[in-house]
């Protein structure tokens, strides 16, 4: 037995405390209350960092974007009641997008349970769908092996949220404990073993495509998989898309590149996935954002889809080789099956000439906003001027789309955004996350002001708390994707969009001790967006854009990537 | 659309019924019966679903079922090869004295057990497979059905090779 196996005495919140910096963490998102006042007081004792939040949404938010950008578990505290379903949104957004977070919430004494005590809350129930588990300790001692097991299950196979709700007097009541170096979890398989027999059939698909293609999701940024992804398609000269998702997966200044496909994607990436007759789908759960109708995308298309998670397979599209595993692991062993193989591809064969040739039409003659603030430049002006490591966040809405189409994620996991709830209020918080997990690089949110609006107060976390970041403000005035949804589908009948010049953000960011520019003309924006990244406090650079201007190519919702909508 | 029996054995704490049934429910998928019992070890408990689908669906089911944590083992009986019995309690109206005779002999043809003869009803308790309930609800309408209640089925597979 070793020293750690010694049993110790303790209160259940310093156990708590000493469970986590047995894990690493070194710092937690959150704001006290009522219930989880034992934990602060550990906190407080304790080496563990706290960056106080200003709404537990936020919390939530950081804690995610931390965790996506350290790919460990980002941590978040959170009081019973109101505080708990604070964090709702920030779980379920987690989970939509498989990144690993651990929640612990106060909850009120193990005797008021069920009592409707005050600001009590069924967490766990409410959140239960939105978590990849969830824990509730009903005495002191168990608190040191649910949290390893739950950063364990956050962090491995497809990663997810996790909550711990820990009542009151389980915080505060001494127990005699020991800290488990290892655990197991008997129902949980995170990583079946690579699946030799199906990479190699999927091997053998792809040489035999005619206009093969590869898709790669956020499962490739999520295991790493960037330079095995590589080597792949350089080696067969396959041209890759990726999902939203999976920006950031391959470099899209790379001359395979074609961007992400989907309801906002590039002309060339929808026209020439709707082309293939093979895709490698590689970390991706065929979202109806990215591929349109599931009937319209399978029609005429062979799919090789590797994914981690067992379910995935066969969920939205039907495959014709199914490959489960870490896609890092099966793209290893795929790459290798190529090498043994000798396959070298030229790029002088029909599939190739007509991808470069549809990708350079598209490249010189999309139509963009014609005034000198369109989205398009102001967003090739960041990309020009922001250092290639930098990371970038989004927040939700037409400024989330225009970034991906203008912004090119050059840098292997350096862009990230809520894709699959869509949650406006992500980017910033989430930045200030980012920001903590690597704080010697800049980090920008690209946002829009009805999304900022949401979750504008983390501005005090940011300064108070030193931990700077740029919100790239492309401001329309307006809750610009629905308007422009109004425009298109609704016969212009503009209904609650509209957010009047509310507030002067120069104004706001400079009443919390930020830096508030704005930028009018593209010399105020290069100005601005230097001195952001000169600056060491929270820069907000307002942009005033044309509200009319609309995101396109568009997908109409229920249609197919063929059916794109280009602009006339 | 296909009927399936789920047989999923998940660790015996609170709250996984909670899950199972929530994941039915937020994965869009219906459950046509559940029984739950504990199995020969205290440690698990053996939640037996039978739910109806496309094969693609149920196969989607198996697999977010089996990618639940609290599930130790999901299997997909074959029905075929399966033995599966429900309990069910039929209350039947006695109208005149006859019935009651009546009722006895159809109970004794479908082995079920009569309980709580009075005058006015009659309880009959029988264990078989859906079909064979659903028989002898149609037969028991006749007299006039006043209450039943199913426990849903619960279910083995036989062994698939003889040793």
């Amino acid at each position: 037995m070793s020293d750690n196996n010694k049993m110790e005495s303790m209160i259940g919140a310093a156990a708590l405390m000493k469970s986590l910096e047995k894990e690493g963490v070194k710092e937690v998102f959150g704001l006290p209350g009522g219930a989880n006042l034992p934990m602060y007081d550990e906190l407080g004792k304790s080496n563990i960092r706290h960056i106080l939040v200003r709404h537990e949404q936020s919390a939530a938010h950081m804690a995610d974007g931390f965790g996506r950008v350290s790919r460990k578990p980002g941590v978040c505290f959170a009081t019973s009641g109101p505080g708990a379903t604070n964090l709702l949104t920030g779980i379920a957004t987690a989970q939509a997008d498989s990144a690993p977070m651990v929640a612990v919430t106060g909850q009120v004494p193990v005797a008021m349970i069920g009592r409707d005590a005050f600001q009590e809350s069924d967490i766990i129930g409410m959140a239960n769908p939105a978590l990849k588990y969830s824990y509730q300790p009903r005495t002191p001692e168990e608190i040191p092996i649910m949290v390893k097991q739950g950063f364990y299950i956050a962090e491995t196979g497809r990663p997810g949220p996790v909550l711990l709700d820990i009542p009151k007097d389980v915080q505060q009541n001494e127990g005699k404990f020991t800290f488990p170096d290892e655990v197991r979890v008997p129902g949980y398989h995170p990583w079946a073993d690579p699946d030799i027999t199906n990479t190699a059939r999927a091997v053998e698909l792809l040489l035999s495509a005619q206009k093969p293609i590869i898709l790669a999701g956020g499962g490739v940024i999520i295991s790493s998989a960037f330079a095995e992804l590589q080597s792949i398609a350089e080696l067969l000269m396959i041209p890759v898309v990726t999902t939203f998702k999976g920006k950031g997966s391959f470099p899209e200044n790379h001359p395979l590149s074609l961007g992400p496909i989907g309801m906002h994607g590039h002309a060339e990436a929808n026209k020439l996935m709707t082309e293939a007759d093979c895709v490698l789908a590689i970390g991706t759960r065929f979202s109806d954002r990215s591929v349109g109708t599931f009937a319209e995308f399978e029609k005429n298309l062979k799919i090789i889809h590797m994914d981690v998670d067992p379910a995935e397979i066969g969920k939205n599209q039907t495959t014709s080789v199914a490959v489960v595993g870490d896609v890092r692991a099966s793209l290893r062993i795929f790459g290798k099956m190529l090498m043994d193989k000798a396959v070298r591809t030229s790029d002088d064969n029909p599939w190739l000439k007509h991808v470069k040739e549809v990708k350079q039409y598209w490249r010189e003659n999309l139509k963009l906003h014609p005034g000198e603030m369109g989205a398009a430049k102001i967003l090739r002006k960041l990309r020009e001027l922001l250092p290639k490591e930098s990371i970038v966040t989004t927040e939700v809405g037409q400024h989330q789309m225009w970034a991906s189409l203008f912004f090119d994620a050059i840098h292997p996991g350096t862009f990230f955004s809520s894709t699959g709830l869509g949650t406006m209020g992500w980017g910033f918080p989430a930045a200030i996350g980012a920001k903590t997990a690597r704080p010697n690089v800049p980090v920008v949110d690209i946002a829009g002001d009805g999304s900022f609006n949401m979750t504008e107060n983390s501005l005090a976390t940011s300064v108070l708390e030193d931990l700077p970041v740029i919100v790239f403000l492309i401001n329309n005035n307006s809750l610009g994707m629905v308007a422009q949804w109004q425009r298109t589908f609704y016969n212009r009948r503009m209904v609650g969009v509209d957010l009047k010049k509310c507030p002067d953000y120069v104004k706001l960011a400079e009443s919390y001790g930020a830096q508030g520019l704005r930028a009018q003309s593209m010399d105020e924006l290069s100005n601005a967006i230097k001195t952001a990244l000169k600056s060491d406090i929270a820069t907000v650079i307002d942009i005033p854009i044309d509200p009319e201007e609309d995101v396109l190519p568009f997908v109409a919702p229920g249609t197919g990537l063929k059916d794109m909508i280009l602009p006339s | 659309m296909v009927w399936a029996i789920l047989s999923i054995k998940v660790e015996n704490k609170p709250g996984i019924l909670f899950k199972v049934t929530h994941l039915f429910r937020s994965r869009n998928f219906n459950i046509d019966s559940i029984s739950v019992g504990v199995t020969e070890d205290k440690k698990y408990s053996r939640m037996t679903i039978t739910t109806f689908g496309d094969e693609k669906q149920i196969t989607q089911i198996v697999k977010q079922l089996d990618k639940m944590i609290d599930t130790i083992e999901v299997h997909r009986l074959d029905v075929n090869n399966s033995v599966y019995r429900e309990l069910v309690m039929f209350k039947i109206k006695v109208t005149k004295p006859e019935d009651s005779m009546e009722i006895n002999k159809l109970a004794s043809a479908y082995s079920a057990k009569i309980h709580d003869a009075k005058k006015e009803s009659i309880i009959v308790e029988m264990t078989a497979t859906p079909h064979q309930i659903s028989a002898f609800e149609e037969l028991a309408k006749k007299f006039g059905l006043i209450e039943m209640a199913r426990t849903g089925i619960t279910a083995l597979e036989r062994e698939k090779h003889e040793h």
